[in-house]
């Protein structure tokens, strides 16, 4: 397998430490902006309750709610596609593309199309497309996938982004000022927008009993594209639709204060009808969702709306970067979606998590992401997707710590090395001391000193 | 089969059993005591400039500095000419320096402002010009979003957007820009 694993993938992102420190520290910080948005609320626990179970009601009718939609969206000038799989989106966009002879293209942040690698697809047939949102076009001049779904180029300090664009769009070399970054960017961008033949946006929403949907953002790049563009097309998965209209008071209230701390996003905008001289396309996809649904244990994963508020708390992401876990969606909810779109390939994300269930605990839609950290670890160990040396060593876990009399003279001898002969643990063959100093052997176990104090 | 088919009956079989809608006590939700006060404060957190107190003069003083500054503005307050407006493309919008329009209704716990179709003629509008400034009657702030979705009917027409605040980005470092690619500044004026 070319593609590393968590662990090797992660222990290359931490070896620059005062790096490691920032991206932790940073990420810690949106997290913190989210409880201080979120304590404004009094309502915040009744808000998760009812998005969860609105959510949870969606996907017990979802093929009436997909019907309803596409009905409702084709009345409404809304051409509707459907793709079982990444090549039939990648398919049916190219051909739109083609058909109307197109060659500019924007695209505001998406992370369907990310999962269906759109644009190394329509690369390869020869056609460019732009990300416009700030940090997916800085990742996409540096050739390198989002590390973020909600903030794509959080890997990266200033200094990267002004040797990228000094590189590209020949701004001050050494001028790391982010407004003077930005600015360019939007400087480069407007031209972009401007000239563009087709805009490509993701859907945060969509509303079945309009066949409407709602794309979210601060920067107002979806807009400024699709605005300016003849042809819109807007990518979903299946699992994006809500029934109401009136369900987005429920869902806009806890999306931006989930993901950045902010009230809400600036732009908000509702899409109806295309303009009398525009296409507007839907193009909703599978790719594997389905399949999710029917796993009775991992089917809530499907109510997630993408806010990242799981990544931001996640001990193990914040110091283990978006890269290290391979995938398009990184952190705990990606290490839940994942193995379901390949189990072998992802199988060592679920095993990237402490299990501490801070991600349960954010997430605005009660998805218990950390209980199916556990089932998917559970069911990767039976389909036999674990190492040898792993499974070797849960094994004899197992039988030391069910046999009361060989584990308790296992940690004598464990306590009588680690005091008497220290450099048997303290070197390099041993991982738990890699980074770390090993703790103080105390004289007895916490059961004889019990015995002898109680 | 083709995909919607195979899409539609692998849902249909495996959805789990059917369960009910929340049944939403909007009561349960947040009520400010000082509407307009909260709606400038947490408006102003997100970069807009608010102006209450001598709105209408503070407003004309506004418009009378754009147009003396002779940049391209469009005015839909007062403007008879919003069809024309309506057919322009982004080119010919491109060097746009203010809009002046008007909201249908702000929300006092995000400071976001509803501006349906009719109310901005051409989509691009409130994103391509350099400078938003948005016109609020203060009796039309509402609490929250559930209440402003039931006064509001967004799907009445084409397109219809929530704007709280100018375009921003925090993706260089997390350091706050304001202008990423819609409009530099935001200023409301509630009269």
């Amino acid at each position: 397998m070319s593609v590393k694993q968590h662990a090797e993938a992660a222990q290359e992102f931490i070896r620059d430490e005062a790096r490691t420190d920032w991206h932790d520290e940073t990420l810690w910080f949106v997290r913190h902006k989210r409880d201080k948005a979120v304590n404004t609320l009094p309502e915040w626990e009744i808000l998760r309750d009812w998005a969860s179970r609105i959510k949870n009601h969606t996907l017990s009718n979802l093929d009436y709610y997909l019907r309803n939609f596409e009905e409702k969206a084709a009345s409404n000038g809304i051409i509707v596609h459907w793709a079982s799989d990444t090549e039939d989106h990648n398919r049916i966009i190219h051909k739109i593309i083609a058909d109307n002879k197109i060659d500019k293209i924007v695209k505001s942040k998406s992370m369907l199309t990310e999962e269906c690698h759109l644009n190394e697809y329509l690369q390869n047939k020869g056609i460019q497309i732009l990300d416009t949102d700030l940090g997916e076009y800085i990742v996409q001049l540096r050739k390198e996938s989002p590390s973020h779904i909600v903030l794509p180029a959080i890997h990266l300090k200033r200094q990267d982004v002004s040797e990228t664009f000094h590189e590209h769009l020949n701004t001050e070399k050494g001028n790391y000022d982010p407004q003077y970054l930005a600015g360019s960017a939007r400087h480069h961008l407007r031209e972009r927008f401007i000239e563009s033949d087709l805009a490509i946006t993701g859907v945060n929403f969509a509303i079945a009993e309009s066949g409407s949907f709602v794309v979210c953002t601060n920067e107002g790049n979806a807009d400024m594209g699709v605005h300016s563009a003849g042809i819109h097309i807007a990518c979903m998965g299946i699992e994006k639709l809500i029934p109401k209209t009136e369900h987005l008071g429920v869902f806009l209230r806890l999306l931006a204060r989930s993901a950045t701390g902010q009230p809400i996003t600036t732009y908000s905008s509702h899409f109806n009808k295309p303009r009398p001289w525009q296409q507007m396309h839907v193009v909703i996809v599978d790719n594997g969702r389905s399949r999710q649904l029917g796993r009775a244990d991992f089917r809530n994963s499907l109510k997630c709306i993408r806010c990242a508020a799981c990544f931001n708390t996640c001990p193990v992401y914040r110091r283990s970067g978006g890269h290290s876990y391979h995938s398009t969606v990184a952190g705990p909810i990606g290490s839940i979606l994942n193995p379901n779109l390949d189990m072998e390939a992802n199988s060592d994300l679920p095993f990237a998590s402490t299990l501490c269930g801070s991600c349960s605990n954010v997430c605005p839609v009660k998805i218990d992401i950390h209980e199916q950290l556990w089932k998917w670890r559970q069911v990767i160990v039976a389909n036999g997707y674990v190492d040898k040396g792993k499974k070797a060593g849960m094994q004899g876990m197992a039988w030391v710590l069910s046999n009361p009399q060989v584990y308790r003279m296992a940690g004598k001898i464990g306590r009588w090395i680690m005091r008497t002969f220290p450099f048997m643990l303290n070197n390099r063959l041993n991982v738990w001391y890699k980074q770390r100093e090993m703790p103080r052997a105390p004289e007895k176990s916490f059961r004889d000193w019990f015995k002898e104090n109680k | 089969m083709n995909a919607r088919e195979t899409i539609l009956k692998t849902v249909a079989m495996n959805k789990p059993e059917l369960t009910e809608l929340p049944d939403m006590d909007l009561s349960l939700t947040i009520q400010y005591p000082d509407l307009i006060q909260q709606f400038i404060g947490i408006m102003e957190a997100a970069g807009g400039k608010a102006y209450y107190e001598n709105s209408r003069q503070d407003l004309l003083n506004d418009i009378a500095e754009v147009k003396a500054e002779g940049k391209f503005m469009i005015n839909l307050l007062e403007d008879s000419n919003a069809e024309e407006w309506a057919s322009l493309t982004a080119s010919e919008l491109e060097a746009l320096d203010t809009c002046y329009l008007r909201a249908e209704l702000g929300v006092a716990e995000n400071g976001a402002m509803w501006i349906s179709e009719k109310q901005m003629s051409n989509r691009l509008l409130p994103f391509i010009c350099q400078h938003l400034v948005i016109v609020l009657d203060p009796g039309d702030v509402v609490n929250n979003m559930h209440e402003a979705y039931r006064q509001i009917d967004a799907t009445a027409e084409g397109f219809g957007v929530f704007i709280a605040g100018p375009s921003k980005t925090a993706d260089i470092e997390q350091n706050l820009v304001i202008g990423a690619h819609g409009a530099r500044s935001l200023r409301v004026y509630l009269l």
